[in-house]
């Protein structure tokens, strides 16, 4: 049996133990609660299960097992930077947002302010930055297909992203929150499973010799030492000073990113109380770290025993670095048998690992659509809840429809700054928001709209006027250039801008309510009157 | 008075209470350092891969170097942080808070 047919097999597996997760989650699927926060009824563990299934993208799994396997040191700068972000969800923002909202981001900034403006600008954001990361996803669900089943023609990568994007349809519209937690818990097990499997393997071709794994990478990618060392992939030393910066720029974007992703945010209201958040970001920040630390030997590994060549040729940003190691080990271990089935589990945890994560995006802006633009916009608040069910699932099929007529069209653009902008949105326009909003009692409207649009927009610009989108080989317009921006990732711009539009739009306004500000304190601090866990 | 502006002022009465200040301050004065110090830990992580290139490069020990034992240190400090918070938070903040939050629910009803 070839490895594709197996891969086949195992990943048909998986879609039928999470649907059928997902058509018992649906029976118990009642209420807006259910629907939006899975009745607020999982555990710590499981809820730090998800967030690390949520968050473990395949971009980070496969794209810098192969950043290290084709640059070394410098996958591993993105890591740090996606781990060291949840220090500040965990200090500043589970806790007191599980504390004062109910299903969506807005909830929390809509609290002490005019709810209608709120409620658009931080919708429009929500949608905005979850479509931007979930057009990555597909475009690279794509991709993989190609590279992993074997599936080359356009007809049938095309095929391939409109199966993930009706699963992922299905899992969100069925099963709600309940169901897409589901599915994140079931592939966080087998993501570090199959991790945690082909690391042991590795590691023991060199007898867990740390140093002996690094001298052979060191050695196989023709780099040398400097394969060791950060600078062969960001802010090289032929970039100059400004791909220094566009590097420190990157880090902001990172470590500010995540407390500000609304896919991630909604994950704090899963849980029963404030307790139950913190926990689960403390097994989420010991799942997601211990990931990463595996990854690294993972791509330190595929340099080491495939070679950066032979991975670069496959695939020339080294997506199929992990793979192609666990086919290498496999077969060094129990012949072709093992080569074939270890590549088909990574191979089949690969696509898992993509359906989890657009799951869990389509959830976030569907429910916030639903929540924040129909229900209080449009409805000012007088819809049912019945009604704002029924336009969360219709918004879910449509923004997943979106999904997969964009992800097809998108296939042949470079789309992989899409993730790097998702995340400066999230920390130029989302954070400051948040922020302002939880710790400072002058904040107003006028402070909140303006640091959502001033973030969002000064992030977006500037990217579309950078190199990213145009004036070079590797854009997403190789032939135009209009880019006047130098950095490609505009955090250290457009950061600063962001807390700097809500400070001003603050004070411009006269607008300030002690009162409600001392009621939000209360509650996010004790959990007074928050959002109870369903009863059943 | 409506029961909505009872509620508000209960919430505004706590929230003048010593208890409730003396919750806030351990809050604050807890996370707020913490988050500037390893955020300026990472920055600093961040800043030497960019412009202190041969210091990362120095070889420690076999071919491990500076860049990966503080690549690592990173995971150490954010799991120790982590940690260190949740015991904090046990300790000194959830007795004061659930006494608070008995306190307000108990007059809201």
């Amino acid at each position: 049996m070839s490895h594709e047919t197996l891969s086949t097999i195992l990943f048909l597996l998986f879609v039928v133990g999470t649907l059928a997760i997902t058509f018992w989650a649906s029976r118990n699927t009642k209420d807006a609660a259910d629907y939006y926060a899975g009745g607020r009824s999982f555990t710590g563990v499981q809820n730090g299960l998800a967030i690390g299934g949520d968050y473990m993208s395949a971009a980070s799994f496969l794209g810098i097992a192969g950043i290290i396997a084709l640059s070394g040191y410098d996958g591993f700068l993105y890591s740090i930077g996606f781990l060291v972000a949840w220090l500040v969800a965990l200090l500043l923002v589970a806790e007191l947002m599980r504390n004062s909202g109910k299903y969506t981001m807005a909830d929390v900034l809509a609290f002490r302010m005019s709810p209608r403006p709120v409620r658009t600008a931080a919708g429009v954001s929500t949608i905005t930055v979850s479509i931007f990361y979930l057009l990555a996803q597909m475009v690279g669900a794509g991709a993989l297909v190609g590279l992993l089943l074997g599936i080359t023609s356009e007809t049938g990568k095309a095929l391939t992203i409109v199966g993930v994007g009706l699963l992922m349809i299905v899992y969100v519209v069925v099963g709600g929150m309940k169901g897409t937690t589901w599915v994140q818990i079931v592939k966080a097990v087998l993501l570090m499973g199959g991790a945690t499997l082909v690391t042991l393997l590795v590691l023991g071709q060199f007898g867990f010799n740390l140093s002996a794994l690094l001298g052979q990478a060191a050695a196989q990618s023709g780099q040398g030492d400097a394969f060791l060392n950060a600078g062969l992939k960001y802010g090289t030393e032929a970039q100059g000073l400004a791909g220094k910066i566009d590097l420190i720029s990157l880090g902001l974007a990172l470590v500010l990113g995540t407390a500000g992703l609304p896919h991630i945010l909604i994950r704090f209201y899963t849980v029963p109380t404030a307790k139950d958040a913190r926990k689960s970001v403390i097994w989420g920040i010991g799942i997601i770290g211990v990931f990463y630390l595996l990854t690294l030997v993972l791509g330190f590994g595929a340099a080491a025993l495939v070679g950066s060549k032979a991975i670069a040729a496959e695939n020339a940003a080294g997506n199929t670095a992990a793979p192609q190691l666990a086919e290498a080990v496999g077969r060094q271990l129990l012949g072709d048998v093992g080569g074939t089935v270890l590549l088909a589990v990574i191979a089949a945890v690969a696509f898992a690992t993509i359906l989890a994560v657009v799951a869990g995006l389509t959830l976030a802006s569907s429910s916030s659509f639903a929540h924040d633009l129909y229900a209080h916009v449009i409805k000012r608040g007088k819809a049912t809840e019945r009604e704002e069910i029924t336009v969360a699932r219709i918004s879910a099929f449509v923004i997943g429809a979106v999904a997969i007529v964009l992800g097809i069209f998108a296939q042949k653009l470079n789309v992989a700054f899409l993730v790097a902008l998702a995340f400066a949105v999230a920390a130029s326009g989302n954070l400051p928001a948040i922020l302002y909003s939880l710790f400072w009692k002058r904040f107003n409207t006028a402070g909140a709209v303006s640091a959502i649009y001033g973030g969002l927009l000064s992030a977006v610009i500037l990217v579309a006027f950078s190199p990213v989108v145009s004036g070079g080989p590797t854009a997403l317009f190789p032939e135009a250039d209009f880019a006047w921006f130098p950095l490609q990732n505009p955090g250290i711009v457009s950061i600063p801008l962001g807390f700097l539009a809500g400070w001003l739009g603050t004070v411009l306004s006269r607008e300030s309510d002690a009162g409600k500000f001392a009621e939000m304190e209360v509650r996010s601090l004790t959990g007074a009157g928050a959002e109870k866990a369903g009863a059943h | 008075m409506t029961t909505r502006q009872h509620d508000i002022s209960v919430y505004e009465e706590v929230h003048r209470s010593e208890d409730f200040q003396e919750l806030k301050r351990r809050f604050r004065s807890w996370a707020f350092p913490m988050t500037a110090a390893f955020l300026g830990w990472y920055l600093l992580y961040v800043v030497l891969s960019g412009f202190a290139r041969d210091f990362m490069g120095v070889k420690l020990l076999g071919n491990i170097n500076v860049a990966l034992v503080i690549g690592v240190l990173q995971f150490v400090s954010t799991f120790w942080i982590a940690w260190a918070y949740s015991r904090h938070a046990e300790r000194k903040l959830d007795p004061l808070a659930d006494s608070l939050r008995e306190h307000v629910e108990g007059r809201i009803g």
